[in-house]
């Protein structure tokens, strides 16, 4: 058990009472000044900073060899597959063919848990948190691979993935759609019992897995405890009811105050 | 019924009338996925001259959706008055375009609602450029009032959206506070809740009606949860101004949003039966958006910019202070790009408006589509001139808990003094007795005051 956190004096802050002081609140873009109608030189180009990262996250190509050579670091064995689309264009037009295997993927049998990490969204964000996540996750659960790199991958595809494998659930961890506060948030997907056809309602979601939102730590308990809950219930979506004991998020906390 | 034009040589066949929409609708990127646009650009144009020699009176006779297994259908016909329809029964589709470039008033249009299906209005928009959906919208007034008036003539409403991560109350009136130094709150203080449960839907809901009465704004606000989450909330007696739905066109779409025309009826009564409206009666806020139907597999062959039209036959039914698509939200997948999602935030107002309803876009767009700031002010300025009832004011255009960008405080400003626009009158005058108008640049107005929203 780690030790207790000293206890912090709480930061005395006068009452609001210029425009900017707002800010303290909340994390929105408040308080930008104007000129004239419009915005000043250095919030324009703030938010044009912001779009760019999270067009880059959106269009950056997953390093597959890297994340492969990352998940050996923390113990675990991968292979890579990628989906039916040919490229990043396709991909965005197509969730269909993102949902589906390309053509002769080999894929090791795999009757526990399959663990997938896709690309999704933001490369940016399976390249970052997805290996530190198994990292914890899959020794925890006593497994150690193979973990399914695929490229081009929509969350469905897991599904597809999982039933080759044989394996009993399936958790895809999945980039999100870039924000212009968040490029790289990470999502995991939970089904029991995949195949093709399975629905998002027979999921189970963690969302904004990224250091400034469910830091990596809460999001592995919180996956391990919905592990554990869908193998006793058998079963994931809105049967399987998130209710782990909430935990003081102090971090969170300081981030947004 | 086949349909048949010949173009640049080749003769083109369209079996029936859902085929004929969807082959003469311009390109987006939903129609191809769900494969039903035209093959070619001429196959295209040809679809267009075929419906442009179609009756209006086919669309009485033949749905596009079948009317024994659809609600939305039979509310359409069911609904439909051919005395209104009567003064164009004998037009075309590309005659009542004309007629509505050359002939079509305020008046006249008000007049003709209840005789148009959404099926007429969106076959016109196909065949409509740009500048006629601007011309022909621009003549429709529609105005509807809750605690003031909303679409009066020169006039330009902000929805004010002061989202929130993880549904914070003191975030959520930070943020509010500062739409309201920039001009914005007179269509409604909305939040989208993080999280749709009857807990943190009333604890928003008691928030911003004590930020609104402290301030004495004269504007309403809204929670925008599921509609069985707001009727909880009314029945624990929480103060709801708005009921907010999302909607769709077809029975199937609407049953993925968990939603009937029974259940938003009862909704409606419930909210009224509050009688929280000041100067009017107004109570439903609904959105929509191309691509939502496919999404939810419940298009039947049914091009997207159709559906969409269907869903205002919805939101009419239920007199609603606010309508606005969403257009840009729902996906590249939908809505590829800036061009595409030019022309279909402009096809829903134009719909919606010549149905009769007090229709606001949020223009927008999300990370993963080809669009960025400069299309939105491209739409922005266009709707505009249109006429828009309303827009979306984020702050700084970045919606930190949607992640994606709709329009900013400070691009109502610009649109509003670029075209000479103002806010609701009731709203109007609330903002010069605070005087905002003459506030320094950086502290905050006294009547304003941050404590009185909770913030110290």
């Amino acid at each position: 058990m780690p030790p207790p956190r000293p206890v912090q004096p709480p930061v005395l802050l006068p009452p609001p009472v210029l425009w900017r002081d707002l800010r303290r609140f909340t994390p929105a873009r408040l308080a930008l000044g104007r000129v004239g109608h419009g915005l000043p030189t250095a919030a324009h180009l703030d938010f044009q900073a912001a779009h760019a990262a999270a067009r880059d996250a959106v269009h950056a190509a997953l390093d597959a060899p890297r994340l492969c050579a990352d998940l050996a670091a923390a113990g675990l064995s991968s292979v890579t597959v990628r989906s039916a689309c040919p490229d990043r264009r396709t991909y965005l037009l197509r969730p269909d063919l993102g949902r589906r295997l390309a053509d002769h993927q080999p894929l090791p049998p795999c009757p526990a848990i399959a663990f997938v990490v896709s690309d999704g969204l933001s490369a940016t964000a399976a390249q970052r948190h997805a290996a530190p996540l198994l990292g914890l996750v899959m020794p925890a659960l006593g497994q150690s691979g193979p973990v399914v790199i695929a490229r081009q991958g929509r969350v469905a595809l897991g599904d597809a993935i999982a039933a080759a494998m044989g394996a009993e659930a399936v958790a895809v961890l999945i980039g999100e759609r870039p924000g212009l506060s968040a490029p790289d948030s990470l999502g995991v997907y939970l089904t029991w019992a995949p195949r093709p056809g399975r629905t998002d309602a027979e999921r189970n979601c963690i969302s904004n897995i990224r250091p400034e939102g469910l830091a990596i730590p809460a999001a592995a308990d919180k996956l391990l405890w919905l592990i554990a809950r869908m193998r006793r219930l058998r079963v994931t979506g809105i049967a399987l009811k998130d209710e782990q004991p909430a935990r003081v998020d102090e971090e969170r906390k300081d981030v947004l105050f | 019924m086949p349909h048949a034009a010949t173009v640049n040589g080749t003769r083109h066949v369209f079996a029936d009338l859902r085929t004929l929409l969807a082959r003469a609708t311009p390109l987006r990127s939903g129609d191809v996925l769900a494969g039903i646009a035209a093959e070619t650009a001429s196959e295209r144009v040809a679809g267009q001259f075929a419906l442009a020699d179609l009756p209006l009176r086919s669309f009485l006779n033949e749905a596009v959706i079948p009317y024994e297994s659809d609600e939305i259908t039979r509310l359409i016909l069911d609904s439909h008055s051919a005395q209104a329809f009567a003064p164009i029964a004998a037009l075309t589709v590309g005659g009542l375009r004309d007629w509505l470039l050359a002939d079509a008033t305020p008046e006249t249009l008000a007049a003709l609602r209840p005789g148009l299906t959404p099926e007429m209005v969106a076959a016109v928009a196909k065949i409509c450029r740009l500048q006629d959906l601007v011309a022909i919208a621009a003549k429709c007034r529609v105005t509807t009032a809750f605690r003031n008036t909303i679409g009066l003539p020169g006039r330009l409403s902000v929805r004010l959206q002061p989202n929130h991560p993880i549904d914070d109350p003191r975030g959520v009136a930070a943020a509010t506070l500062d739409g309201l130094l920039l001009g914005a709150g007179d269509a409604v203080i909305g939040v989208n809740p993080a999280t749709d449960s009857v807990a943190a839907t009333s604890t928003l809901l008691h928030m911003l009606d004590q930020v609104r009465a402290r301030y004495a704004i004269p504007t309403q606000t809204c929670v925008l949860a599921h509609v069985t989450t707001t009727l909880r909330c009314i029945e624990a007696g929480a103060p709801v101004d708005l009921v907010f739905q999302s909607i769709g066109g077809t029975q199937a779409a609407n049953r993925g949003f968990g939603i009937d025309l029974a259940l938003l009826a009862e909704a409606q009564q419930a909210a009224l039966s509050l009688n929280r409206g000041t100067v009017g009666h107004n109570v439903m806020y609904f959105e929509t958006g191309q691509g939502s139907a496919l999404s939810a597999e419940a298009h039947h062959g049914v091009d997207q910019q159709t559906i969409e039209a269907r869903a205002y036959a919805v939101a009419r039914r239920f007199a609603p202070l606010l309508v606005n698509s969403v257009v840009g939200f729902i996906g590249p997948e939908y809505l590829h790009d800036g061009k595409q999602i030019i022309r279909a935030g402009l096809e829903d107002h134009f719909c919606g408006k010549l149905l009769g309803l007090p229709m606001g876009v949020d223009i927008c767009y999300t990370n993963h589509a080809e669009a960025d700031q400069d299309d939105m002010d491209a739409l922005l300025t266009l709707l505009a001139v249109a006429g828009v009832t309303y827009i979306m004011g984020v702050p700084g255009a970045d919606d930190i808990m949607l992640s994606y960008q709709s329009t900013s405080f400070h691009d109502a400003l610009y649109v509003r003094g670029v075209l000479g626009r103002r806010p609701a009158p009731e709203f109007e005058a609330w903002l010069a007795g605070m005087g905002l108008a003459h506030a320094t640049p950086d502290r905050i107005p006294a009547a304003l005051s941050p404590a009185l929203a909770g913030l110290s």
